[in-house]
């Protein structure tokens, strides 16, 4: 007899219903790719924007034109805004985690499809809204992506009126979807596992989704409050964050880095994941100490609820403060380590092909690494007296942000792109591209390093107001030639990506040997996945495994049967 | 552009915040180094068929002590040098930012957008008497005396930070937060906020004029002109 996991369902025939409002997670997956690299679209305009002022203060911008202070603000303000909440989530989490987490663990679907469907149209209605906002009077938000109050508070202090507003909305509306969505990773993960897959047989990259979502559940509810306090201040006439009504403009900072601090570990624990996913099949070993990695993301998790006041070492709280927070905020270091060297031990001894997806992978790995080290200058609240507020945050964040998620992200849509749209991409554009995003990138931030530890304020419209810092203008120059070059090197992954969906070589079920239950199954996979549910016989990463003819035993081959000699 | 990388330092902590920043310097730059040359000689000594063709990858799980101490060892090595950056920070931030020491000078900084007003209690050394005097974006202080300064803010969050001086402080409305700082060494010092604060927030500079005894009790004969002639001797700050 058929039981209820079994039972196949075809797709919906309807347009509309298979590919608009699909509840099918790998539509959905897509949908939410579509989205963030519609986003990073414009995340990478507002950049160019932002570089161009910053080496040619005033001029005009080709395809643009000259931008004032408060338009930079404002710029500035999207261009986080964008790039943490509609370009990294999005990407990692929505794209990959709805990709993946079903997939991966053996099922027919996420556990609430339609759920999930409502998670992805409500982060489309934020962004609709937040790119609404940026044409209303007055001005989209100019506050910053932190959007400290009262300057986000009170109107008069930037003339940004309903701009602020629909930036809260936009936020409250994006939070509100990955709310529902972790609701659904969890669940699924947890619940709908095929037989044989026990936690300790999950690939990594479900683990730190899994993780994600929940870090990402127990951080999120106390911004909601504070964005609704927002909205409050602004519409009702409430004073929660602005003194001359008896509020405190701390209140925020704590709401808002009490969630900050944990959505960094939010976006780089699936950026990891991804990049840990790739490592182990193109160097064809195992991951070196997978319960150690799982041990490492949770703890990584749970610190990450400690820390959120190392943003705050000058902000005007009590500095008795600062002591413990800089302890736990450097202890972080301690599972990021454990993790950095595990990577590098799977790599180490292996048969390494540097494939595009690899060539990501790795990349991201080497960068991440310089996001990490001066993450400890930002995390002594001693140094960060001269630090905090400099490029050098700017450049450690990107430092931190852009390898996890362009690094990582770009490592898994060149891996898992056959298997999402059944064909291969194009390797020598591939190649050209890492090359170009990997130096470009480092051209770009390395300069902005030493820009902030020359002491240069971040969020400034022009540095030649400052005498001190004029003799550093050049490096802006360096950083804004370099930004040039890394969107030149986006083009050829345009051309590939679109043009592989048509033109690329038809993609084998498994083409890269890997373990993993995604690759057990078409490529692409059917509507609900698999033709019969597979059941799980071993880990997700045994590669090279000593006495095998082949360097890769699928998760679904089951353990040969030990046939007892009959004299025992 | 790496050869000299702080700006020159002013104040007498200074010194402790970039001690704190080069130890730190040395000690993630020697993990940074080793942790890419293991990155990268191993991606460049096992790529495939470098080994010989049909070499394999090792079987390494990393799942025995013995393999794992390969990782646990640096990642002790780490804990303890992040318990030294701890100590040597935590000492120098309780210098910097603990309890103000008996200060010879008290200045109130008022920022608001886009402008440092500073107001000096004027001869009789009070606040809110008729001789008290509000500067713009000029910071006078007397060299090798302990300045005091309490920060308010009229609108927004600002940030005081003196580049030079290694010295920042938010600018909270609603609080007064205080602090200090001194400076052996006259000089010009430039002021930035820090804190993003509205569409001039790149402008809002102001200078700390950090000057020699003569300098300063010539500054201050020239801004209380009458006054100050009467009561020099009972000011401490010359």
């Amino acid at each position: 007899m058929e039981t209820a996991a079994e039972q196949h369902h075809e797709a919906p025939a309807g347009f509309v219903r298979r590919y608009i409002f699909s509840t099918d997670h790998k539509v959905i997956a897509k949908q939410y790719m579509i989205l963030s690299l519609t986003m990073a679209l414009i995340g990478g305009f507002t950049a160019y924007l932002i570089r161009w002022q910053l080496a040619w203060p005033e001029t005009d911008i080709p395809g643009w034109g000259p931008i004032g202070p408060d338009n930079y603000n404002a710029i500035i303000t999207m261009h986080g805004t964008v790039m943490v909440f509609f370009v990294a989530m999005p990407f990692l989490l929505g794209a990959f985690g709805n990709y993946l987490i079903p997939l991966m663990i053996g099922a027919r679907d996420m556990a609430f499809p339609r759920l999930n469907m409502m998670s992805f149209w409500t982060v489309f209605t934020a962004s609709v809204v937040l790119t609404i906002s940026m044409f209303v009077p007055g001005g989209p938000a100019a506050a910053g992506w932190t959007g400290y109050a009262p300057l986000s508070d009170n109107p008069i202090y930037t003339g940004v009126t309903w701009g602020q507003n629909l930036w809260i909305l936009a936020l409250a509306l994006e939070f509100g979807s990955f709310l529902m969505g972790g609701i659904n990773f969890l669940t699924t993960a947890l619940n709908m596992r095929a037989p044989g897959m026990t936690l300790w047989r999950l690939p990594l990259v479900v683990w730190m989704e899994l993780t994600a979502a929940v870090v990402f559940l127990l951080s999120v509810g106390p911004l909601i409050a504070g964005a609704l306090m927002l909205l409050a201040d602004r519409t009702l006439g409430t004073g929660f964050f602005r003194p001359d009504r008896g509020g405190d403009p701390l209140l925020w900072e704590h709401l808002f880095w009490f969630f900050g601090h944990p959505e960094v570990y939010v976006v780089a624990l699936p950026g990891f994941g991804i990049m840990l996913e790739v490592m182990p099949v193109f160097a064809r070993k195992p991951i070196f100490g997978y319960r150690t990695m799982v041990w490492s993301t949770i703890a990584a998790g749970l610190l990450s609820f400690i820390v959120w006041a190392h943003h705050m070492f000058v902000s005007g709280m009590d500095p008795r403060l600062a002591t413990p927070f800089s302890v736990t905020t450097i202890l972080i270091s301690v599972p990021f380590a454990l993790l950095v060297f595990s990577m590098i031990a799977t790599v180490w001894g292996g048969s390494i092909t540097l494939t595009t997806p690899m060539l990501f992978a790795l990349g991201g790995l080497a960068t991440f690494i310089i996001g990490g080290v001066t993450g400890i200058f930002l995390g002594s609240a001693t140094t960060d007296i001269f630090l905090h507020g400099t490029y050098f945050v700017v450049a450690h964040f990107h430092y931190t942000l852009f390898p996890v998620t362009f690094f990582g992200g770009f490592a898994g849509l060149y891996y898992w792109y056959p298997k999402m749209f059944g064909r291969m991409m194009n390797e020598t554009l591939g190649k050209i591209h890492f090359w170009f995003t990997f130096v470009f990138f480092n051209a770009i931030f390395i300069p902005l390093f030493a820009v902030g530890t020359h002491g240069s304020p971040r969020r400034i419209y022009e540095l030649s107001s400052y005498t001190y810092l004029q003799p550093f203008q050049y490096l802006h120059v360096i950083a804004t030639y370099a930004t040039i070059g890394l969107f030149i090197g986006q083009l050829p992954f345009i051309v590939n990506f679109i043009g592989s969906m048509v033109r690329g070589k038809r993609a084998a079920d498994n083409p890269w040997d890997a373990n993993t239950l995604e690759w057990a199954t078409t490529s692409p996979p059917p509507h609900e996945n698999f033709e019969h549910i597979p059941v799980v016989y071993r880990d997700p990463y045994e590669y090279s495994v000593p006495g095998e003819n082949e360097d890769w035993i699928p998760q679904t081959r089951p353990e040969p049967q030990i046939v007892y000699a009959a004299a025992d | 552009m790496f050869s000299n990388l702080l700006p020159p330092n002013v104040s007498t902590f200074g010194g402790d915040v970039d001690h704190t920043f080069w130890m730190i310097f040395w000690i993630v730059g020697f993990w940074f180094v080793l942790a890419e040359g293991v990155l990268i000689y191993s991606i460049v000594r096992y790529r495939k068929g470098s080994t010989g063709a049909g070499t394999r990858a090792m079987f390494l799980r990393g799942d025995t002590p013995r393999q794992l101490a390969w990782i646990f060892i640096p990642v002790a090595i780490i804990l303890f040098l992040d318990l030294a950056i701890d100590r040597a920070g935590a000492s120098a931030w309780e210098r910097i930012k603990g309890e103000i020491p008996p200060s010879d000078v008290t200045i109130k900084v008022t920022a608001k957008q886009f402008n440092w007003n500073f107001t000096y209690p004027g001869p009789d050394g009070k606040f809110g008497t008729a001789d008290d005097i509000t500067a713009e974006n000029d910071l006078h202080v007397p060299a090798g005396k302990v300045v005091k300064f309490e920060l308010q803010s009229e609108d927004v969050i600002h940030s005081f930070f003196v580049p030079e001086l290694r010295l920042k402080q938010d600018v909270v409305p609603g609080r007064k937060i205080s602090g200090w700082f001194q400076s052996d060494i006259p000089g010009t010092y430039e002021i930035a906020c820090s804190e993003l604060c509205g569409f001039g927030h790149y402008s809002m500079h102001g200078t700390v004029i950090v000057q020699n005894a003569k300098d300063y009790s010539a500054w201050l004969h020239d801004t209380w002109p009458t006054k100050f002639a009467a009561n020099s001797a009972s000011v401490k700050a010359n």
